[in-house]
């Protein structure tokens, strides 16, 4: 409630940024958990842009706030400071585990987000309809989830997420879960979904390929606090496949930035 | 989780699934009968104290075909019918205030578990006072044994949802009422059906020592037959009764609970495949 009176005020600021079509601005962001003694700062005056269309991964070791920032993003959470802005027709969020309501068959799920909001009830099924196309799962409506393998879960939790906003999704380490083999066949579904439906994505992951082999450009997190230190364009043909020469490589660019860094700070420490 | 097969068999029809879940049982109560009849036949007590349970049974289908049973049975399913459902309304009330107000729920949490652990009985001195021999002594006792379960199985039962769940539906476009109707209620539905079976067998002993204790001349009841039977060193009408209260609290758990709560947890994947 409260944060959608944020995402209301910010909105304004947004409209001036329509022609640069930016989807989300991050703008000097601090985010502590707790007060004084024991707080924790999370984020530290942290900015970024998406474009709208654009496919953005953030990699970080854990604990570098890169959870807390999609939270704050999707209004789960509020920042101590700075401000964010998220052009119009709100975000959505999936998270590392499908979070589906087990109460709920499949189509049910997907239908949720739209009984919320209270669309008639046949503009509903027409739109669960088009959405379990394509995630591939036309087939499955009836099921419940537990009936589902974790791919298929974490596809509907997608599906589910697109019914509520179509334009920009945040996923929080969404495949982290699953197989390898499984996270390949989701990175390919979700990268065919995106050149259908110019979805603009802001990914966080730890997985480094994981961030090469999906982003337009990854963003490089340090931890504790959660700042934003590197930043890279991947421009590399698609469809890519994690297994390739150019995304292991730049993967291992990233990498080596990430070690740097922490090898720089813990000198730093010894130091002082 | 032990996810059924995809190709899902036809639901068989209902009295052959009920014949499936029901046939433990009997074998159960087959035991407890053979037991019963080996005890009698061990010459421990004389008959006429310990009667053999086919004796029992006959009398219990004599008992059957009276007139004043089927009032007396009337009169305690309607006390327990009565007494249940103002226990659900206070019960219920009394967890949603809890898991609303963090101060009632420090200041009133250990009274509810301990007002769960007294015995019903315990309280009929006080409702006698209070209500003197009346319907409303045994209806007071009757809700004070079962609203603390009931309260306290909303509490625990909201307090166990997962996170994830809530989160998941705020995101989603839920908050407030729309959340709490279609997130925060059927998450908890399975530990709530929970608070409530167990609400169920503390109403149905209270009434029982409620009928042994507050007896008045034209309402007969299951309690008051029982008092009779013993008043008249009538073992076999004894046993025939006390069969009849078991009967009942069986057939409210597994008619009541059992089939609705099996439906509800076998579509959300919580049964083991054992069942």
């Amino acid at each position: 409630m409260n944060a959608r009176l944020v995402h209301a005020r910010l909105d304004a600021r947004l409209i001036v940024d329509e022609e640069r079509s930016i989807a989300i601005a991050v703008k000097e962001v601090t985010k502590e958990h707790g007060r004084g003694r024991d707080g924790v700062v999370a984020l530290d005056r942290v900015s970024l842009e998406v474009r709208r269309g654009e496919f953005v991964c953030i990699v970080g070791a854990s604990g570098c706030g890169k959870s807390t920032l999609l939270h704050l993003i999707a209004g789960l959470e509020r920042p101590s400071a700075g401000s964010i802005g998220v052009s119009g027709g709100g975000v959505s969020i999936m998270f590392q585990d499908p979070a589906l309501f087990p109460w709920l068959s499949v189509e049910q799920n997907v239908e949720f987000p739209l009984v919320t909001r209270g669309v008639p009830k046949l503009e509903r099924r027409a739109k669960v309809d088009e959405l379990l196309g394509l995630v591939r799962l036309q087939g499955f409506a009836k099921r419940q989830p537990h009936e589902l393998s974790g791919g298929m879960r974490q596809r509907v939790a997608l599906a589910r997420a697109l019914a509520h906003a179509s334009h920009v999704l945040l996923m929080d380490e969404p495949f982290a879960a699953l197989d390898a083999l499984m996270r390949d066949r989701l990175h390919e579904e979700l990268e065919r979904i995106v050149a259908e439906t110019k979805l603009t994505i802001l990914f966080v992951t730890h997985n480094v390929r994981e961030a090469v082999r999906l982003g337009d450009r990854v963003l490089l997190f340090s931890n504790r606090p959660g700042r934003l230190i590197a930043e890279f364009a991947v421009d590399l043909a698609r469809p890519r496949r994690v297994e390739s020469r150019a995304v292991i490589d730049l993967a291992a660019r990233v990498t080596d930035q990430l070690w740097s860094h922490d090898h720089g700070r813990a000198v730093k420490v010894a130091a002082s | 989780m032990g996810a059924p097969s995809k190709s899902q068999p036809p639901e068989p029809a209902v009295w052959r699934r009920l014949a499936r879940a029901a046939a433990p049982g009997f074998g159960a109560v087959a035991v407890v009968l053979a037991i019963w009849q080996v005890v009698v036949w061990s010459g421990w007590r004389p008959e006429w104290v310990l009667p053999p349970p086919m004796q029992v049974f006959a009398r219990l289908g004599r008992e059957l075909l009276e007139r004043e049973t089927w009032r007396a049975l009337q009169i305690t399913l309607w006390r327990a019918l009565l007494g249940y459902a103002i226990a659900i309304v206070v019960g219920g009330a009394l967890g949603l205030l809890m898991t609303r107000l963090r101060v009632l729920r420090t200041a009133f949490g250990g009274l509810t578990t301990g007002l769960q652990t007294m015995p019903s009985i315990a309280w009929f001195p006080l409702a006698i006072l209070l209500f003197q021999l009346g319907e409303p002594a045994i209806l007071f006792v009757v809700v004070l044994g079962a609203a603390p379960s009931i309260g306290n199985g909303l509490l625990d039962a909201i307090d166990q949802i997962p996170p994830l769940l809530v989160k998941a539906g705020r995101s989603l476009g839920a908050d407030g009422f729309t959340l709490y109707r279609r997130v925060v209620v059927p998450a908890a539905l399975p530990g709530f059906v929970n608070g409530l079976k167990q609400g169920w067998a503390f109403a149905w002993r209270s009434l029982m020592a409620g009928e042994l204790i507050v007896m008045f001349a034209d309402r007969p009841s299951i309690g008051m037959r029982l008092s009779q039977a013993r008043e008249l060193a009538d073992a076999e009408g004894l046993l025939a009764w006390m069969v009849v209260v078991l009967a009942i609290g069986i057939a409210v758990h597994a008619l009541g609970f059992g089939i609705a709560e099996r439906r509800m947890l076998r579509r959300r994947g919580l049964l083991g495949a054992g069942h």
